[in-house]
């Protein structure tokens, strides 16, 4: 008894903890704060579509295409000053035949849109090409009407093994050159591709449009190469001067294409968080209103197990962390009024024991025993729920509301079988009187045996 | 017992709703959010009375774009004094003029419009959307085939009278009842007010729906399973039907109450919650509804139903 008393209290008290963790991590300068979605913070989501339909294709190509991909435009981002840009990647499709990638940029705070798509428009797209052995022949005319995947060959140098650029000049002419350095990478595949196609031509693509065409004298080692023909006089420098800037801060290794848009407004995030906050504190006065009416003291120690799921559910959001989003919210009150239902069930079965005319004790017990097989198989079937939803969501809001659903149902799971049942063992005593049984009975028992 | 007996007004209940649902669904069907179909939304508010509808719908009508968005853009009020606009996948350009024409509404409004503020704007391409809805449909289908496996495995030592599958594709009949209502509810309530557009959001609540409903039902299948067995043990025997009859009294304060506590705060998020998911508490409102309503009147009375059947087959051989 005692001991169970004792646990109850260290139970009590180590929630009060995680309580004041989740209160005091409010406090503007830590870094265990809420994480908001876009949504509740105001802020803009551009989706891209990476163009992979010229690229060389093998599955860990493509992988690290789309991770240098990612890499460049969060460098260029964060040369922006924009705090807290989220740029991922993600695979969208089934098969391998027809999946196509996506990279989804977040811009909390960022409510131009127009800025911020400028901002990752400016990124250029760097590919080298061979040019085919049978388009050689063609002449000027015939090779404009030709579409370029049709007389390029891929080669897989491209803006994902670039190391650096700079502003050079040709010696004789004085005209400006947009000189470019590989990596080591970069550097054995040019090496390896001029020794191999030695007269032939390769061709320089620079966000899709072919800039030029120098034909490979020999094999080149060094890793060097420039971009010239088309920087004429002082317009041609600056531009020349551009391009370098951009280049540095990352090429990109494929094309992309903007394919959704979305910006919300600081104050409807605002908003938002406050009918969310205020809806929360409602239904879970509400809750409790009911239970400890229709329960009494099992109910005042379901609202304590409630309070106590709260507090384990709001840290869990800020540890791991989970980006909250408006329905993300909503599933958590929802997963409020769903981790009822296991005290709930371990209550009325509880109700039953006692009406059979079994022992308090005994009642106790038998009523989470016989209870779990219940609480166990639903929430089973809710996880798998959250799982599916989780894998196959398309958008952040469904990914955050699947995520937030299977912590809350997993918490709801471990609060009703440690916290309900050790509250409910320690206030129950051995020679359990009126009194008790009073306080343990409630419900309309009668209604419910006329219904039987 | 009462419930078991009169199984037959249920079922008769249930399924006139079903009709009618599907009736309003074949006729008037789902209107699809732009995140399903494409297109592009925009949502503004005014910081006092907002301009009446028609007066915004004439200074967006002055807009040239090729093609012509005229008389297929959708304008809704959303919350208190804004407005939703939605149309065509739009570009850049066209964004900057329709805003700029949305301010204008202010100074011809004849009211005190006060201020327009964009609060949101949204732009999905057509590709996207028919991303979401094969995902969507998918990741229904994968939640009502891994629910009959699971309720299958869970159910798997109980096969007398009824066997454990048959467990399973009663949860189904079930869970298909729970969600062609809500929807249903949403192609009738589409065909008279614009703004109830089905969204990725509302195959969210969808999957909600199935995942609680089925979780109710797991209750009175798992009192069932359990009553079995002690009657199974016990020397008087009791018949299938009573057996369930029991199961659904026993469990009965329990689900109206779990689905009290849920629905309270359901309620409560449609009620003072963001106007972002108002349709999405809705959708959930109506499933949970009927979500328990199923699994004690249809549910488990189909299980008595199963079994009569079964042994009327084995009488006629």
């Amino acid at each position: 008894m005692i001991k169970r008393r004792f646990w109850a209290v260290v139970l009590l008290l180590a929630s009060c903890l995680v309580g004041y963790f989740v209160y005091s991590t409010e406090a503007p300068a830590s870094k265990f704060k809420f994480k908001l979605g876009l949504d509740l913070n105001g802020g803009t989501e551009l989706v891209y579509k990476a163009d992979l339909t010229k690229a060389s294709s093998t599955p860990s190509e493509i992988k690290s295409s789309m991770e240098v991909l990612r890499d460049v435009i969060e460098r260029r981002i964060n040369v922006f000053g924009v705090s807290e840009p989220v740029v991922r990647v993600e695979r969208i499709g089934f098969t391998g035949a027809d999946s196509e990638q996506q990279l989804i940029v977040e811009l909390p705070g960022v409510t131009d849109i127009n800025a911020a798509i400028a901002m990752i428009g400016a990124t250029p797209s760097l590919e080298f090409r061979l040019l085919a052995k049978d388009a050689e022949k063609l002449t000027q005319d015939e090779l404009k009407n030709k579409k370029p995947e049709e007389i390029f060959e891929v080669t897989g140098l491209t803006g994902r093994l670039l190391k650096k650029s700079q502003l050079e000049f040709n010696q004789t002419t004085g005209e400006a050159m947009v000189g470019i350095q590989f990596n080591a990478e970069g550097d054995e595949l040019f090496a390896k591709i001029t020794k191999e196609n030695v007269g032939r031509s390769l061709a320089i693509f620079l966000d899709g449009d072919l800039k030029s065409m120098p034909t490979i004298k020999e094999e080149i080692r060094g890793g060097k190469a420039v971009i010239s023909g088309s920087f004429n006089g002082s317009a041609g420098i600056k531009e020349a001067q551009k391009l370098v800037n951009n280049l540095n801060l990352g090429a990109l290794p494929v094309p992309i294409e903007l394919i959704s848009t979305q910006s919300i407004g600081a104050s409807l995030g605002r908003d938002a968080v406050d009918a969310s906050v205020k809806a929360g504190i409602l239904a879970f006065i509400l809750i409790s209103i009911f239970l400890i009416i229709w329960y009494r003291l099992p109910g005042v120690l379901a609202v304590i197990a409630l309070a106590i799921y709260t507090a384990v559910n709001l840290a869990l959001f800020k540890l791991i962390p989970v980006t909250l989003t408006a329905s993300g919210i909503a599933a958590f009150i929802l997963s409020v009024g769903m981790a009822v239902d296991a005290n709930i069930l371990i209550f009325e079965r509880m109700k039953e024991e006692l009406a059979r005319g079994r022992e308090l004790g005994d009642a106790i017990q038998e009523g989470f025993h016989r209870a779990w097989t219940s609480i166990r198989d639903s929430n089973t079937s809710s996880m798998i729920t959250a799982v599916i939803l989780y894998m196959f969501s398309s958008t952040a809001v469904v990914k955050g509301f699947a995520l937030v659903f299977f912590i809350g149902v997993a918490v709801s799971m471990f609060s009703a079988i440690t916290a309900s049942r050790t509250l409910l063992l320690s206030v129950k005593h051995d020679h359990a009187g009126r009194v008790l049984r009073f306080l343990f009975g409630g419900g309309f028992r009668k209604a419910r045996t006329n219904l039987q | 017992m009462f419930i078991v007996k009169n199984r037959k007004i249920f079922y008769t209940l249930s399924i006139i709703l079903v009709v009618v649902s599907i009736v309003a669904l074949s006729v008037w069907g789902l209107t699809l959010g732009i995140d399903f179909k494409g297109g592009s939304s925009i949502e503004f508010q005014y910081s006092a009375d907002k301009p009446a509808l028609d007066a915004v719908k004439t200074q967006i009508d002055t807009l040239v774009f090729e093609p012509s968005i005229k008389g297929t853009y959708l304008l809704a009020p959303y919350g208190a004094n804004g407005y939703v606009l939605n149309l065509r996948t739009i570009t850049e350009g066209e964004r900057t003029q329709l805003v700029s024409a949305i301010t204008d509404t202010v100074a011809n409004a004849s009211s005190t419009a006060g201020t327009v503020e964009f609060k949101k704007f949204n732009s999905v391409g057509p590709a996207l959307g028919k991303e979401a809805q094969t995902k969507s449909l998918i990741s229904i289908i994968l939640v009502l085939v891994c629910i009959v496996l699971f309720i299958t495995f869970a159910f798997r030592k109980v096969s007398e009278p009824v066997s454990s599958w048959k467990y399973g594709i009663i949860s189904i009949i079930g869970l298909c009842h729970n969600i062609i209502i809500p929807a249903g509810v949403f192609a009738v309530l589409a065909h008279y007010y614009p703004g109830y557009e089905v969204d990725t959001l509302f195959v969210t609540a969808i999957l909600v729906i199935l995942g609680f409903s089925i979780h109710d039902t797991i209750v009175v299948f798992d009192r069932v399973r359990e009553n079995l067995r002690n009657s199974n043990a016990s020397k008087n025997k009791k018949g299938f039907d009573e057996v369930v009859g029991q199961s659904i009294s026993q469990t009965f304060v329990r689900s109206v109450n779990t689905s009290l506590t849920t629905l309270i705060a359901i309620l409560v998020v449609y009620l003072i919650g963001p106007v972002a998911t108002k349709n999405f508490a809705l959708v959930l409102f109506i499933g949970i509804f009927f979500g328990t309503y199923s699994s004690i009147f249809i549910a488990s009375p189909l299980l008595v139903t199963v079994d009569t059947w079964k042994n009327k087959q084995a009488v006629r051989k």
